[in-house]
């Protein structure tokens, strides 16, 4: 009887550390936006989004960065969706597991483990340098398509995956082509799952500073062209925070940083239940 | 309509190239900046070089790597039991509203952007380690605690899939034989999922080693070699990212050279943590 009590206590034991484990895990995160919104969220006027930064970000606001950050996103974007839908539909519709697919899964696993600094060191001397395109929108927005195409391409697979085999039948049963199952057939019912993949690529492009930095520049003035240096959003906090250049400036894009990040965890989960519903 | 096909087909084999054309060209333009001066100084006074001062042409990182090395070490303890018990948590032990709460919680961990970490840690906890425990604050410590965070949402989520993937007859069994719920998830269900719990520490630990710039925010970037846990110190990323904005000649391509140790360290164990899962898998 003795053996048989000392099991339970250990597994009480167990479940309090484990409880313990969850709860500080959402404490944590609950201190980190707390501090940063309380700080931030005063600071926060229409003013402070619709003025550029004066005299190194000491005043004004944070339009400009704002620009840069929303420019550098849609090239990425612009770059990465179509690679990266296009890779996963072949992995998905196109081949069986063979050399191929493990080769360019083998790659595409990797790429998603490269740390952001190399992918800034790579867009600096190819981008930057070598193809001469120098700091700007474009040399900033390639560097983060690549980062992100991985997560495009795991999110793409992953909701063409889930599609039902009967839909391709049919189309084939009809007379469809490859090509038309694919269009026709499996891209419309995939689009949730796709656009999910897109906007958690959004966040991941927004929150990006060390290869942003390294590729876009860290300009204050406004992006003429796609050639423009310039400074996004979390390049912006991180000068203003680590040069203490503005406390009161550095809370309030941090607010707006987490209130983006915020924004688009919430759209993405809420379409995620709603693809998920529509499944079932 | 044949031939319209066969050119799709062509074109999207092509495509899907792209991440592996990516993944060559990031190593030979790192590799092809950054070799001419590791063969230049030759490898092992670069790798086991104690000093740093590029004004004087001496580049030897050792100490970035054992910067790196005790900065990852510091964030696996904390991230692996914290990381294992919520994963356990959100698999075997979750009353609904816990849950509800977690696994929110996790996504925003994995989406809040390491700059804010490194702010949060800054202006947070690097006080509280300079009060408490002395030193500059800006040390190998409060740069742990904050990567051990940062980790977490990819060791819970790589575990808690394996612990899922696990057939219910192993727990089945387990209860059956008269273990409690416990036994059965240290005894069962964690050994069963060893290897996708193992790839889950080692796809963390590459995060650890790769993070730059909340590091450069809170490890106070000295350049010596690291004597205790409250030392500031400087990794292999912060010490890229510190020094880029202004290095040019031999120095860039010592960044680079760096940028190869760093590149060759994570490939490395993104190949066994992607061997693991395949093993799982298959």
């Amino acid at each position: 009887m003795m053996h048989l009590r000392t099991r339970f206590i250990t597994q009480n034991v167990a479940k309090v550390l484990i409880w313990v484990a969850a709860l500080s895990t959402i404490g944590v995160m609950i201190l980190i936006l707390f501090q940063i919104l309380e700080e931030g969220l005063p600071v926060l006027h229409l003013k402070f989004f619709l003025e550029s930064p004066r005299s190194m970000g000491r005043e004004g606001g944070i339009f400009s960065t704002i620009i840069g950050t929303i420019a550098l996103t849609i090239v990425a974007l612009l770059f990465a969706t179509p690679l990266g839908v296009g890779t996963a539909i072949f992995l998905r519709e196109y081949t069986r597991e063979s050399r191929i697919s493990r080769i360019i899964r083998f790659g595409t696993d990797c790429l998603a483990g490269v740390p952001s600094i190399i992918f800034g060191l790579f867009g600096f001397v190819f981008f930057v340098i070598y193809l001469n395109m120098g700091w700007s929108i474009l040399s900033g927005g390639l560097t983060l398509s690549a980062m992100i195409l991985p997560t495009v391409i795991s999110t793409t697979e992953e909701a063409i995956k889930s599609i039902p085999y009967t839909y391709r039948e049919v189309s084939y049963s009809l007379g469809g082509t490859k090509w038309q199952t694919v269009t026709r057939a499996v891209l419309p019912n995939a689009l949730p799952g796709i656009f999910t993949g897109i906007i958690l690529s959004v966040g991941r492009s927004i929150g990006e500073t060390a290869a942003v930095i390294l590729t876009a520049g860290s300009s204050l003035i406004m992006p003429t062209s796609l050639f423009s240096p310039i400074r996004t959003m979390s390049v912006h906090f991180y000068i203003l925070a680590r040069e203490g250049i503005s406390m009161e400036m550095a809370y309030g894009t941090g607010a707006t940083l987490i209130l983006f990040v915020l924004a688009i965890n919430i759209i993405a989960n809420w379409l995620l239940n709603r693809y998920i519903r529509h499944r079932t | 309509m044949e031939i319209k096909e066969k050119l799709i087909e062509k074109g999207l084999l092509l495509i899907a190239f792209s991440s592996v054309s990516i993944l060559a060209l990031i190593a030979i333009f790192i590799f092809g900046e950054g070799l001419p001066l590791i063969w230049k100084i030759g490898p092992g006074a670069f790798i086991l070089g104690e000093r740093w001062v590029p004004s004087q042409g001496s580049f030897g990182i050792l100490p970035m790597i054992v910067g790196s090395f005790w900065v990852t070490l510091g964030a696996l303890l904390l991230g692996i039991p914290l990381g294992l018990a919520c994963a356990v948590f959100l698999c075997e032990w979750t009353p609904p509203l816990a849950a509800i709460f977690l696994r929110p919680a996790i996504q925003l961990l994995a989406a809040i952007p390491s700059v804010i970490y490194g702010f949060w840690g800054l202006v947070v906890l690097v006080p509280l380690v300079r009060n408490y425990l002395g030193g500059p604050g800006l040390s190998i410590l409060s740069g742990s605690l904050i990567l051990g965070f940062m980790i977490l949402p990819t060791i819970i989520s790589i575990s808690e899939d394996s612990l899922r993937a696990l057939p219910s007859t192993y727990k089945a069994g387990g209860l059956a034989l008269g273990a409690t719920h416990w036994q059965t998830i240290w005894r069962v269900l964690i050994p069963a999922a060893r290897s996708g719990i193992v790839a889950s520490i080692i796809l963390g630990m590459g995060r650890a080693i790769g993070e730059t710039m909340a590091m450069i925010m809170i490890l106070g970037n000295a350049v010596k070699m690291p004597s205790s846990f409250l030392d500031s110190a400087r990794t292999l990323t912060t010490n890229i990212g510190i020094e880029m904005g202004y290095a040019s000649g031999d120095h860039r391509q010592a960044l680079f050279a760096t940028g190869i140790i760093l590149f060759f360290i994570i490939m490395i164990l993104n190949s066994l943590a992607i061997f693991l899962s395949r093993r799982r898998a298959g």
